[in-house]
């Protein structure tokens, strides 16, 4: 069921790729593009395992868009951000790396953190063990796990949380 | 119209280059050279390529392709950067005030490269 799923995903992607490559479309493309994915998806050695992280009902669909949202707002805060960091005449940063822990189990939802902390305000993700995340913050307001967990983390994780646990 | 709208937006994109440039200089050492450089670059290759786009709407999808992967791979880099730059830090001359990591390593002893995955 799961592998299933995950093919079906796998499937959507290739095509959905396929299409924008050869974007004004005609239907022998199409059907050619449709069929080379689906060969491509039964595959005994198609990698099923991480796309099978992300869940497909009706509230996680919601909770993807508004991910995309929540994100695209983070991207364009975090460059103005930097844009007022680099710009300012005295420079005001004071970096540390900080620890903060998560709750995600799947690969899926631990690599869509570390990649949106990353590209959130004045955090990069330097390193994961376990539960715990290792973040270059640019200026750390909290050092303590609880308080950084709250700023960084809390965010993406709730809707991470539903989209793939 | 959408000439003059795809030109904007790539301008702005051109911008947010601009300042990721400013910040490879100005910051004082790797891990802060590396938050300038990966946001600002990111949301400036999508700017500019959604730029283009709107200019030249017959490449749209193979330019929203772009997007995806580089949203996708820019984070990851800059993360094995960040990571490789922890192992050198003392050498880099970096400045780290907390360094959860350095500690979480004198903690826990030498160890293996058994923790990725």
């Amino acid at each position: 069921m799961r592998t299933l799923k995950a093919k079906m995903l796998g499937f959507l992607l290739l095509w959905c790729a396929w299409l924008l490559l050869t974007s004004p479309w005609n239907e022998q493309e199409a059907v050619a593009g449709a069929i080379v994915a689906a060969l491509i998806v039964i595959l005994p050695w198609f990698p099923t395992s991480h796309l099978g992280d992300l869940r497909i009902n009706p509230k996680a669909i919601v909770y993807m868009v508004a991910y995309a949202l929540v994100f695209l707002k983070a991207l364009v805060l975090s460059n103005l951000d930097v844009a007022f960091r680099v710009l300012h005449p005295r420079l005001p940063i004071a970096p540390g790396i900080v620890r903060v822990r998560t709750t995600l189990r799947t690969p899926l939802g631990r690599l869509l953190l570390a990649n949106s902390i990353t590209l959130t305000p004045g955090t990069i993700t330097v390193e994961m063990r376990g539960e715990d995340v290792f973040v270059h913050w640019i200026k750390v307001a909290s050092a303590d796990p609880q308080g950084a967990t709250e700023a960084i983390v809390s965010d993406f994780e709730k809707y991470l949380e539903v989209i793939c646990g | 119209m959408t000439e003059i709208v795809g030109a904007f937006v790539s301008l702005v994109g051109a911008l947010f280059f601009l300042l990721s440039a400013i910040g490879l200089l100005r910051m004082p050492d790797a891990f802060n050279r590396m938050q300038a450089g990966t946001k600002a670059t990111t949301l400036g290759s999508i700017l500019f390529l959604v730029g283009v786009g709107i200019m030249r709407p017959e490449y749209l999808g193979r330019l929203l392709l772009l997007v995806a992967f580089i949203v996708l791979t820019n984070p990851v880099s800059s993360n094995a950067l960040a990571r490789a730059a922890h192992g050198y830090r003392e050498r880099l001359g970096a400045r780290l005030e907390p360094d959860a990591l350095a500690e979480s390593d004198a903690a826990e002893g030498p160890r293996g490269e058994d923790h990725g995955d």
